[in-house]
């Protein structure tokens, strides 16, 4: 969590969109989910996760991982969102899920309900030291670990992080977004699902 | 109640693929035989919380997830209940060990028995209550009548 240097949400997220692959499932939550929505139109493999319980992205992504081994699942979560449900990361590598990638967005606060300091966060923290999610998920055991501080890397290597050997944890440090609220739902739960469920069958 | 191979048979009968489960010490005793099914597979989550998340990914992703738990997991996994099986309307069956229920010795005045049913009934959970060996249809029966609607279902297992 290096607080010296942050992406934009945005751009973070407009390389994720440039490089994914048509086959590809992207589950976003939370910030991800409210500024995916604003890139451009949906894609059949996209699943909004929205409205989510905490922290929960990373289990449906594993669930979708292992129902759809052919497919690479990619699950966006924010940095207090992993912090709901830490525990599936040893879950993922105890699962041996090679098609799947967390991406944590990590900008140290809970943005959309006022961008207070995570317990992760330094800002939040008596001892102000930042938490190391790039290393909680190795010593988890996660095969590929990448870290992200700066929007050009990011870019140049993205799709490169994306192929590593699974299950991969990618680590992007993103800025805030002054503002950010909680995303809106962009319709029906149960025919989106069904939706979904039929992408995946084609 | 059950050994594992009646649980694992009973499984692999009505084609459960995955079963995703935090132990405790009756449920837990039939991961074995359910590994040895070679048609099952076991997952193992950290919380219960995560089990009905993952049992939604399997689902949306064309598997049949059952959860298998006891009823203090069942507690902790409220908010993962209301969003996969009523925002998102997963019909999850589950497998609810029920503390207590046989044994009072153990544990005396154990809470479970108060609020057990009262949670599955909060989070409109179609159960049955297992109370005897001669039950084992039941919960192949009531399986069957879920998935035949679509609807989220439970087997509370007296332990």
């Amino acid at each position: 969590m290096a607080t010296a240097s942050r992406i934009p949400l945005v751009s973070a997220l407009q390389t994720l969109w440039r490089v994914r692959r048509d086959d590809e499932v992207v589950i976003t939550t939370m910030g991800s989910a409210r500024e995916w929505m604003t890139l451009g139109e949906p894609h059949a493999l996209d699943f909004i996760l929205v409205p989510s319980a905490m922290g929960h992205g990373t289990s449906i992504g594993l669930g979708l991982a292992l129902a759809q081994p052919g497919k690479r699942v990619i699950v966006c979560s924010g940095d207090g969102s992993l912090l709901m449900n830490l525990g599936s990361l040893a879950s993922i590598v105890a699962a041996n899920v090679p098609n799947l990638v967390v991406i944590v967005f990590d900008n140290g606060v809970y943005e959309v309900t006022g961008q207070q300091p995570t317990a992760a966060a330094g800002l939040g923290r008596l001892d102000g030291r930042n938490a190391d999610f790039c290393g909680v998920a190795r010593a988890c055991g996660f095969d590929s670990v990448h870290e992200f501080n700066d929007a050009t890397a990011w870019a140049n290597d993205a799709r490169s992080a994306l192929d590593s050997k699974g299950p991969t944890f990618i680590s992007l440090n993103v800025e805030p977004v002054v503002g950010g609220t909680a995303p809106h739902s962009p319709g029906p739960t149960a025919a989106r699902a069904q939706q979904f469920m039929e992408a995946l069958r084609r | 109640m059950f050994s594992g191979d009646q649980i694992a048979s009973l499984l692999s009968e009505v084609g459960v693929t995955h079963v995703i489960s935090v132990p405790d010490s009756t449920i837990g005793q039939w991961e074995p035989a359910i590994e040895r099914t070679g048609r099952i597979r076991l997952v193992r989550v950290c919380r219960e919380g995560e089990a009905w998340q993952v049992a939604a990914g399997l689902y949306l992703g064309g598997a049949t997830p059952l959860v298998m738990i006891q009823c203090t997991g069942l507690f902790e996994s409220g908010d993962a209940i209301r969003n996969a099986l009523h925002d998102w309307k997963v019909p999850v069956f589950s497998i609810v060990g029920y503390r207590s229920y046989l044994d009072q010795a153990k544990l005396p005045g154990d809470t479970c028995l108060v609020f057990t049913e009262p949670i599955l009934d909060a989070w409109k959970i179609d159960y049955r209550l297992i109370t005897s060996p001669a039950e084992l249809h039941v919960i192949r029966d009531h399986f069957l009548s879920c998935r035949a609607v679509g609807r989220a279902g439970a087997a509370l297992i007296a332990e």
